[in-house]
């Protein structure tokens, strides 16, 4: 597919670095020459100079025959122009703007069909909407649902003294005795499918799949705390924190921003009535513990600077905070991150590369794409949700006498609303809803891409 | 550095390079010279047992790949390939010294046309293919060619741009299309296209087929290895018209081609480079025909070699219609100059290139009148788009290093006695790859006269100018070669 990228900023970066993969065609427009030189030696694309919403630009970069536009430059208002032009240049682009502005949003609801837009993108509010599932359903690391939420994938680390230590994974049903299926584990940095033989380490993290109800018993059986958070602390007040302080209000809980903007604090508190905002340091010690930090249920530390972020989450872990989010920004998939004790690492910038994959993919496949997709263990390995239609194959045939590739799992099937985890003798219908797990690099365009 | 990658692509080389010497053994079988068809094949065996057992033993290699990689890869595989083709001329006996194979094949390859040989056409006919090959290959480029067959080099595909730049010529590297691939396979294709045209029209003017072969690999190469002793001179005045036009075509940007390939006419007819080079051209073949006028009996004949003689110096080929070491001091001044330009960016062409003249006379107004107004702000543009002030730099520090390169080279070849215009002109053709030069190297003559240390420095010159000086300077330094400064 021919792909037009308008802005190679950090987002930007993340979404040409995923696309690269994908044998696409790309051209990069932007104003910066240095990063773009940088990244016409790291990737194979076209790489223009120039602002993104002219005219003249887009039709060099040959807009006409090109399948879709993502507009991540710098500005709302330039995504909005580009998509605009774009889409005067040729009606058939698919665009996909990024709008981060609240008072955008709205309105943009009921202009998306003069703007153009196929897809929004806005990273602070997917992000938001991450760590809300998070607080709603403590315990675990990741979540990622499925099939409207009837299925879903969450990470969880094998703790020293778990009952899941050494255990095999034939025998993990009987030792827990519900049905859950472990797609994916990583150990040491590396991801890897688990087979039948294969045993559970300390310090292995762990994706498992199974049914929303089974998986909250999966918490108590490991005696994980999974009382849902009513006082939460959120470090920073920026567009994150507004999101996901409209959420937890909404949700009826108690809620403390630390801000140290006095500024922005007056407007979140012109916004958010219902929240207590504290105009201090909240990298001071003493702010903290005054502000009750130990009595907390969950903190959420969500700063601009990583660093910070990183340090804040520490200091709530060694305060024995019961839940912990850090929001990271860079470096967040080098694995420096996975032993420190920082509780979830929510990456904005990853959530909105995935959606643009999911979207190009989509594009690609039109019909028998995957409805939903996310990249999971650092994005070694990807969760790919699929429906199955009359043009899959195998369909009504047992799973154990179907090959697939080396490397894929079918993780979870979903049929008539319940959720099945597979065995051998389990079959997919038709209209039923099939979750596949991949560890292999090359992408997956649709279903039928699983079978050797 | 990674050892792995870089001996993995030099095998590959070396296998490609003993596919193309089946051609030249063929001929020699066909022709029963079995001595110079024993000699391509063991060259070629030797070629293919090599190359398998690199490729072999480095299936398992790391991907990283950066600009050391590059540079060390480019140089490296030209190096290895003039030595391997110089092996056919040696093993035969038709070029006893090694040394001088050497300079021949090298001659070849960086599309130069400089030859020790004092009589070409005793060659076999096998050989005289290999060498019009060579500079049909050199033109563009092997690994580019390679680029264009194997898929990425590392997975992150961006790599092959760091070969691509240190084997391109001109001060920054252009894409057509936003897959390299893609560019790579257009450019080829069209270089495949353009060179058979050459040979149809060659053909159509009553050349033989094999002479037409030869001649249509070294135009569109611009190399200019000519397998007649006189060069084109007692060809026929349709087919010297023919070469001019097409020594001139292949020394124009491919770019503009793909551009026009594409519909995008207006950009390609816009690009200022392209047009700088038809007013030096055309300039050129006026002052120097109005100043042989009285060598000819026609104005014909007159313009017909004038334009031979600026075709084959602008584009860097050195063929030769004429004897150009005869014509009045000011046709060869002009002719001397046009060595030092060369063709434009992203063609076959040796030299400077006209983009980077245009570079460094554009800094060299604006630094003027810096001069004058002190704050004046001017930004250096090309075709209306402004150049970056780090090409511009990297522009200047070419300039330096080419001018000491080729200083420093004039000082060692005095020390064969020649006379000073015979010096400076065998540099300045050698590192523009262009070939003859004046005196002692002119059009007629050749450098068999030199000492093998002079020949050695002629042949470092060539690959120096072919390969635009830093990837061949990064072999010699030592930082290169590790990654941990």
């Amino acid at each position: 597919m021919k792909i037009l990228i308008a802005g190679a900023g950090k987002i930007g970066l993340e979404i040409i670095r995923q696309l690269a993969l994908e044998s696409h065609e790309l051209v990069v427009i932007d104003n910066d020459e240095k990063i773009l030189e940088q990244i016409s030696n790291q990737f194979d694309m076209l790489t223009l100079n120039g602002n993104c919403a002219s005219m003249q630009i887009l039709n060099e970069a040959n807009v006409e025959h090109s399948d879709l536009l993502i507009a991540v430059a710098g500005a709302d208002e330039i995504n909005l122009l580009t998509c605009f032009t774009a889409r005067k240049l040729n009606p058939d682009i698919h665009t996909i703007a990024r709008v981060r502005s609240p008072e955008y949003l709205a309105q943009l609801f009921q202009m998306r069909e003069e703007f153009g837009l196929s897809l929004i993108l806005n990273p602070e509010r997917s992000a938001a909407k991450e760590i809300f599932k998070l607080l709603q359903f403590p315990g675990f690391l990741r979540r990622e649902s499925f099939s409207n939420g009837r299925a879903e994938i969450v990470e969880l680390q094998v703790k020293a003294g778990s009952i899941l230590e050494n255990a095999p994974m034939t025998k993990l049903s009987d030792i827990l005795g519900i049905k859950i299926l472990v797609c994916v584990i990583v150990r040491d940095g590396t991801a890897f499918i688990p087979g039948g033989n294969d045993t559970l380490h300390e310090g292995d993290f762990i994706y498992v799949t199974g049914a929303v109800a089974v998986l909250s018993k999966l918490l108590n059986k490991l005696e994980i705390t999974s009382k849902k958070a009513r006082h939460v602390t959120l470090l920073g007040g920026g567009r994150i924190s507004y999101y996901l302080a409209e959420s937890l209000l909404a949700a009826g809980v108690k809620l403390k921003i630390i801000e140290r903007d006095e500024a922005r604090c007056i407007e979140l508190a012109q916004h958010l009535s219902d929240a207590a905002i504290i105009n201090a340091d909240g990298s001071l010690q003493e702010v903290l513990e005054s502000e009750g930090i130990a009595s907390t249920d969950a903190l959420v530390t969500l700063t601009g600077l990583d660093e910070l972020n990183v340090i804040m989450s520490l200091y709530g872990t060694s305060r024995e905070v019961p839940q912990i989010v850090t929001k990271v920004n860079r470096m967040e998939s080098t694995g420096l991150l996975d032993n420190l004790g920082i509780g979830s690492v929510i990456s904005p910038r990853i959530l909105c590369a995935e959606n643009v994959l999911q979207y190009a993919r989509a594009m690609q496949g039109k019909t028998g794409a995957a409805i939903t997709l996310c990249k999971i263990a650092d994005g070694q390995a990807e969760a790919l949700e699929f429906r199955v239609n009359a043009k899959t194959y195998y369909v009504g045939v047992p799973l154990k006498d179907i090959k697939l590739k080396r490397g894929m799992l079918i993780a979870c099937i979903i049929h008539n609303g319940r959720t099945i985890i597979p065995d051998g003798s389990s079959v997919y219908g038709i209209n039923d809803t099939v979750i596949v797990v991949t560890c292999k690099q090359d992408p997956i365009m649709q279903f039928n891409d699983i079978f050797e | 550095m990674n050892y792995k990658l870089i001996f993995r692509i030099i095998g590959m080389i070396m296998l490609i390079e003993a596919i193309f010497m089946l051609v030249p053994t063929i001929i020699c079988y066909a022709d029963d010279d079995i001595v110079a068809g024993n000699s391509f094949a063991v060259t070629a065996l030797g070629l293919i047992l090599i190359g398998a057992v690199a490729v072999f033993l480095t299936q398992k290699r790391k991907t990283d790949f950066y600009a050391h990689e590059g540079f060390a890869v480019t140089s490296l595989s030209w190096i290895i390939m003039s030595v391997a083709g110089a092996l056919p001329f040696t093993l035969s006996g038709e070029i006893p010294s090694f040394i001088d194979a050497l300079f021949e094949t090298i001659s070849g390859f960086t599309t130069t046309g400089a030859t020790i040989l004092t009589d070409v056409e005793v060659l076999p006919r096998g050989l005289l293919y290999w060498r019009s090959f060579t500079n049909w290959l050199g033109g563009m480029g092997v690994l580019v060619f390679l680029l264009s067959l194997i898929p990425a080099v590392s997975k992150s595909n961006g790599s092959n741009m760091y070969i691509m730049s240190a084997e391109s010529s001109g001060p920054s590297v252009g894409k057509l299309t936003p897959k390299l691939k893609d560019t790579l396979t257009i450019t080829y294709g069209l270089y495949i296209a353009m060179t058979i045209l050459c040979f149809i029209v060659l053909v159509i003017g009553k050349m033989p087929v094999f002479d037409a072969v030869c001649a249509a690999l070294s135009t569109a190469g611009t190399g200019g290895f000519a397998i007649k002793n006189d060069s084109f001179a007692s060809c026929s005045p349709f087919l010297q018209n023919t070469i001019t036009v097409f020594m001139l075509l292949f020394s124009v940007s491919f770019n503009i081609y793909g551009l026009m390939v594409f519909r995008r006419f207006k950009e390609a007819v816009k690009d200022e480079e392209f047009r700088i080079f038809w007013i030096v051209v055309v300039s050129a073949i006026i002052l120097i025909s109005v100043d042989t006028r009285g060598l000819f009996s026609s104005w014909e004949e007159t313009i017909r070699h004038s334009a031979f003689q600026v075709g084959t110096v602008m584009s860097t080929t050195g063929f030769a219609s004429y004897n150009f070491d005869t014509w009045p001091s000011f046709s060869k001044g002009i002719l001397f100059i046009l060595m030092f330009f060369g063709g434009c960016a992203g063609s076959t062409a040796g030299g400077l290139k006209m983009s980077r003249a245009i570079i460094i006379i554009k800094n060299l107004f604006r630094e003027i009148s810096k001069i004058l107004h002190p704050h004046k702000v001017k930004v250096v543009k090309i075709s209306n788009k402004p150049v970056s002030e780090q090409v511009i730099s990297t522009t200047m520090a070419y300039l330096a290093a080419y001018c000491a390169l080729m200083i420093i080279s004039f000082i060692i070849i005095s020390l064969d006695g020649y006379s000073i215009a015979t010096n400076i002109s065998g540099v300045v053709a050698c590192f523009n790859n262009i070939g003859p030069g004046f005196e002692a190297v002119g059009p007629v003559c050749n450098f068999s006269g030199f000492s093998n240390a002079s020949k050695i420095v002629f042949s470092i010159d060539m690959l120096l100018g072919r390969l635009e000086i830093f990837p061949i300077i990064m072999l010699f330094n030592k930082d290169a070669w590790s990654r941990k400064l």
